[in-house]
């Protein structure tokens, strides 16, 4: 079985992204368990002979579903014959996936922590930062100023679990501005969460400013003070056991150019 | 003298034995990557009995939704000739084909607080199903239901409608003939739609999570904690967990499978 | 004065039942006929299970012709009686009377009393499945009386039977239907039910009565070959013509009645004589026949003979020897005028 059956595709269209990327994520965790064995089995077999053809895999952030994508395409043009192929998700649960033996060859995570847990991970390096906004509904329906109003019963808000690194963003600026939310659900990953508000399922949700500006048409993005306090380093790094370790040091080089640093502010993240 | 294999040919046996290996060979991989020494910790973790009591209830709740739904739905198929008969058994069956989580987000667009009749539930009587126990009831009920029908139509197919007829002939009315003879005569099928039922929507996450979201205590159903667990990283907790769930459903339908479904 | 009062007229891809059906208070009427003769059709429209194309039914005064099942005072014995398998004896007994508003204790006893009187006192609490094929024909019969029916509708009630059990509840079936005082119809294709339970038969084929009669007319003046068969007769049609009867392809048999225009003309097995030559003397019928086949029939062996008419005959074994019978032998037939039976067709 060629391994990248059992990750997603490049995901490029962000109408459909939600219900799909949903879907083959969870269908890749059930894989992932299932089939560590084989997978372990074949990832040892093969040889470093034939890289050229190989397509990279490479293991993203849910937040940098759109930026990696456009990143995809411009290293592919600029590396002719190359390919990429994404796994888009949250950090912590590629960690897992990783850790139980799926055949990454980069893994970009959106928290240090995350990466840390990879226990193959090379040397990682932040190639960018990211910062939280309130999403809200377009328009500001419910008149959203800052965290202080999400504190009432009177909205719904959704937060990513702890475990994520938007979740884990989120939970220090909260605390950072003194006040307690009770959100109404726990999401994955920050653009399950994202998409709780796009639906309008939800009043508000603590994102990335990224995703926010991605999803500009159907939501507003409010800047609150305290994001200041929790800003998310990004890293990135060649796995020591990937297949295709040149082609994924090409990705990274890539990314951490002018070039891919200007696809990654142009997505609304900071430089390292 | 040469002694028969039994009689069971090899074309049937090895592609069985095949089989039965891959449906056993995950759970063995479950088994072998449990830690055993912490199970009993974790089982008295309050966020797992938590999880564990959520599920026990909302699938059996579900599953009550789908026999009082299901049921007549079944009995419709099954006995009344009515035009877009066929298209209607059509579409009982698409929650089985359709992904979980595409259920979940047709539900949201149907029931949500936007939804086609969701928004006019929140309006006029000011409910909103999503991120509530009820909305996790809905969405195991919507992906369970099509598994009560089928079955007890099946099982309505089955029954010979000509006791109908004789309960007829003694007075009954189509509705006493319904509750005093083809109910009984279905019971087992009825059962065994409700287990399977039951046990669909114990293990219901994709339309759960999309639909009701996840919060501990409201939403958050084992399959859900599983999978958080899963995705925090500790993946240990997510096998113990994960093996929590297959013991007591193991168990609960082992018991009512002794009860109802092997009667005489 | 007749209790039932139906025309039965039913419509069903090709075939049609169109029957007329009397039947009085006390009396039992056997519907008769071949397999898909429309029997059951007929049995099934008057309890209402299929509904009428055409037609009427009439019972006790009331028009029930477009009544559903439940509000029609027809109780049905089944063919495989249909006892509700999750009842017991006694509860499938009450199930009528509860459903005509009879309270639990009161249809209890009602079904207490039933199944004494079918002689099953102890089997009350046994499911279907623990009686015998008589008993559960009993209790079938005990459900359909206990909610008094006017109608008493009875399809083969002894078909599923083995030949014993059957000569007993025979026997007490007849007793049962002696004492239903409301009317009773009886749809079978044996005649030996048909002649011991009923006191009138009405016999069907092909969705039409085409006889009907108490039994001795019946089983003296068969009107149809089915009819012949079934009670051991050969059967001929033709023109009388005083003390002869011309059948249709020109042969002739003499007849002790007079008869004249269109006429039946019957003798029984027995009554036909087979010769190695050509016979003198009073046989006023004979002609020479081809042995088609030869079969045992009781103590005697049935011949049939080809010839210009095909008839039946039965011959003693010895009788068989001496002429040594084989198919395809050729014989002569011989067959008295005063042995036949000749009445008019119309």
């Amino acid at each position: 079985m060629p391994p990248e059956s059992s990750t997603t595709g490049r995901i490029c269209c962000p109408a459909t992204v939600i219900s799909v990327k949903r879907l083959l994520r969870s269908t890749v965790a059930g894989l992932a368990v299932t089939l560590t064995a084989s997978l372990a089995a074949c990832g040892s077999g093969s040889g470093s002979g034939s890289e050229a053809g190989r397509p990279v895999t490479v293991f993203a952030a849910a937040s940098l579903t759109e930026s990696f994508t456009t990143l995809g395409d411009r290293f592919e043009a600029a590396h002719p014959g190359s390919t990429v192929t994404f796994n888009f998700g949250g950090s912590s649960a590629l960690a897992t996936q990783i850790n139980e033996g799926a055949p990454a060859d980069v893994f970009a995570s959106a928290a240090p922590a995350n990466m840390a847990a990879v226990t193959d991970a090379g040397t990682p390096a932040t190639f960018a930062r990211n910062q939280l906004v309130i999403a809200v509904g377009k328009g500001n329906p419910k008149g959203v100023t800052g965290l202080a109003a999400l504190t009432g019963p009177r909205l719904k808000v959704a937060l990513c679990a702890a475990a994520v690194p938007c979740g884990a963003a989120a939970t220090t600026a909260i605390a950072a501005a003194g006040v307690t939310i009770t959100p109404v659900t726990l999401e994955q990953d920050v653009k399950a969460a994202l998409s709780k508000v796009r639906l309008g399922e939800v009043d508000a949700a603590l994102v990335y400013r990224t995703d926010a500006k991605a999803a500009a048409a159907d939501v507003d993005a409010i800047e609150f003070p305290e994001s200041a306090r929790a800003v998310n380093d990004y890293p990135i790094a060649v796995l020591t056991g990937a297949r295709n370790t040149a082609g994924g040091q090409a990705f990274v080089d890539y990314v951490l150019s002018p070039e891919g640093l200007r696809v990654l502010t142009d997505a609304g993240f900071q430089a390292p | 003298m040469r002694k028969r294999r039994g009689g069971v040919p090899l074309p049937l046996l090895l592609p069985a034995a095949v089989g039965l290996i891959f449906l056993v060979l995950p759970l063995v991989g479950l088994l072998a990557r449990t830690p055993w020494s912490s199970l009993l910790t974790r089982l008295a973790e309050p966020g797992v009995t938590q999880a564990l009591r959520l599920s026990l209830w909302t699938s059996t709740l579900a599953t009550l939704v789908c026999l009082v739904l299901g049921v007549p739905l079944a009995w419709l198929l099954a006995r009344v000739e009515f035009p877009g008969r066929r298209l209607v058994r059509a579409l009982i069956t698409v929650p089985l084909v359709l992904p979980p989580v595409v259920g979940g987000i047709a539900l949201l667009l149907a029931l949500g607080r936007r939804g086609l009749v969701g928004s006019w539930l929140d309006s006029t009587f000011g409910i909103t199903l999503p991120f509530t126990t009820a909305g996790v009831v809905i969405a195991e009920a919507f992906v369970a239901l099509p598994f009560l029908v089928i079955s007890v139509e099946g099982a309505l197919r089955g029954a010979d409608t000509r006791f109908e007829e004789a309960a007829a002939t003694l007075g009954a009315t189509r509705w006493v003939s319904f509750t005093h003879v083809t109910l009984p005569l279905v019971a087992p099928g009825i059962a065994a739609g409700a287990v399977l039922c039951w046990a669909r929507a114990l293990g219901e996450f994709g339309a759960t999570i999309t639909f009701a979201g996840n919060y501990p205590g409201i939403t958050q159903t084992m399959p859900l904690a599983v999978y958080q667990t899963m995705e925090s990283g500790d993946l240990e907790g997510a096998v113990v967990l994960s093996l929590i769930l297959l013991v007591v459903s193991v168990t609960i339908l082992a018991a009512l499978r002794d009860k109802w479904l092997t009667a005489p | 004065m007749s209790l039932l009062d139906a025309a039965l007229r039913v419509e069903r891809g090709s075939f049609r039942l169109d029957i007329a059906l009397s039947v009085a208070a006390g009396e039992t009427v056997a519907l008769l006929g071949p397999n898909g003769a429309g029997k059951t059709t007929a049995l099934r429209a008057l309890a209402g299970l299929t509904p009428l194309t055409g037609g009427h039914l009439r019972l006790d005064g009331r028009d029930l012709t477009e009544a559903p099942p439940e509000e029609r005072p027809i109780g049905v014995v089944f063919q495989d009686y249909l006892l509700f398998p999750h009842l017991n004896a006694r509860d499938n007994v009450a199930f009528g009377p509860r459903r005509h508003g009879v309270d639990r204790r009161a249809a209890h006893a009602v079904a207490d009393r039933w199944l004494e009187r079918v002689g099953l006192t102890g089997y009350s609490r046994r499911k279907p499945r623990q009686l015998s094929g008589g008993q559960a024909q009993r209790v079938a019969l005990a459900r359909a009386l206990a909610v008094d029916p006017v109608l008493l509708l009875l399809d083969e009630p002894l078909a599923a039977l083995d030949a014993r059990t059957r000569l007993e509840t025979r026997g007490e079936l007849r007793r049962h239907l002696a004492a239903h005082p409301g009317a009773a119809l009886l749809v079978t294709h044996d005649p030996l039910d048909a002649l011991v339970l009923a006191d009138r038969l009405v016999v069907v084929e092909q969705g039409r009565v085409v006889q009907e009669g108490d039994a001795a007319t019946i089983t003296a003046r068969p009107r149809t070959d089915y009819v012949a068969r079934l009670v051991g007769l050969n059967l001929f049609r033709g023109h009388g013509e005083g003390h002869t009867v011309r059948l249709p392809d020109g042969f002739t048999l003499a007849t002790a009645d007079p008869v004249h225009g269109d006429t039946f003309v019957a003798f029984p097995p027995a009554a036909v004589a087979l010769h190695p030559t050509e016979p003198t003397g009073s046989p006023r019928n004979t002609w020479p026949a081809v042995l088609a086949d030869i079969q045992r029939h009781g103590d005697s062996l049935r011949v049939s003979l080809d010839g210009p008419i095909t008839v039946a005959a039965d011959i003693t074994p010895a009788a068989a020897a001496q002429l040594r019978l084989e198919p395809g032998v050729e014989i002569w037939v011989a067959l008295k005028a005063a042995e036949t039976r000749a009445y008019p067709a119309d």
